[in-house]
């Protein structure tokens, strides 16, 4: 039942931010929202009614983390689509590499070393 | 210029592109939650930054724009790939943001809960308009740099 509750929860946070990226004008404005914090959201809600604040604050540490992975598979998409234009798909399907490696690299050298 | 709604862009999108989306973020949300179980709130917690549905996002940017050119007769791929490269230039800008989220949760959730997240979401939304305008800025002084007559 919980995991269908994060489903749900997840599922509406995400397509409610994806739906704002859709409408809002310019383009680069609406770009922000593909960074939005829609999973966080969603997680950090049921992680704080759940398991309480030091359990939230550990996960929003760890996101720390992650952002700069995601400002770097940001950047690694952009170059490969203006310099090699491949389909955005295949850009940021392949992508996904770089940022399992610098998440968990920087995770590695930050908190596990 | 100025942001505004273009709701003539819901027009755009097809029913299964919204299903889609959200079983991506459903599937990511539950994921996020079994791998802080198995592995701990520092493992998972790094998951809540994971670009989940921006495959998606992107690759449906990519489509729309092409349509739109291809729709008045011109090939569309090429400005489909650089609608979609503005989009990652975006959330780039925009997980400095996401940072500034993650800081304020590590920070503020210990004492307060509804606080931390409230603080959260303010602070990632001054943050990524605030980029924003920044890199405006900075885009219009190289413009007249490399452009002056």
């Amino acid at each position: 039942m919980e995991y269908v509750i994060r489903f749900l929860a997840g599922g509406i946070v995400v397509s409610a931010f994806a739906l704002l990226g859709d409408i809002l004008r310019p383009k680069s404005f609406a770009g922000l929202f593909g960074a939005a914090p829609s999973v966080g959201l969603a997680t950090l809600t049921l992680a704080l009614l759940k398991q309480g604040g030091q359990y939230a604050a550990i996960e929003g540490r760890s996101m720390v983390i992650g952002s700069a992975a995601l400002a770097a598979y940001s950047l690694l998409v952009c170059q490969i689509l203006t310099r090699f234009r491949t389909t955005a798909l295949t850009a940021t399907a392949l992508t996904a590499v770089a940022w399992f490696v610098v998440a968990f690299g920087l995770k590695y050298a930050l908190l596990d070393w | 210029m100025i942001v505004r709604i273009k709701w003539s862009a819901l027009k755009q999108s097809k029913w299964y592109e919204h299903a889609v989306r959200f079983g991506l973020g459903g599937l990511t949300t539950a994921l996020t939650g079994a791998i802080a179980q198995r592995y701990g709130p520092a493992t998972g917690g790094l998951f809540l930054a994971f670009p989940a549905i921006f495959c998606a996002s992107a690759t449906l940017v990519e489509k729309h724009e092409r349509k739109r050119k291809e729709e008045k007769g011109l090939q569309g791929a090429r400005r489909g790939q650089q609608a979609a490269a503005l989009d990652a230039a975006g959330a780039g800008w925009g997980s400095m943001a996401l940072g500034v989220f993650g800081v304020c949760v590590w920070w503020l959730a210990p004492a307060s809960a509804v606080g931390s997240l409230c603080i959260a979401a303010i602070g990632w939304l001054v943050v990524a308009i605030s980029l924003w305008g920044v890199r405006r800025r900075l885009r219009r002084v190289s413009w007249s740099r490399h452009f002056r007559f």
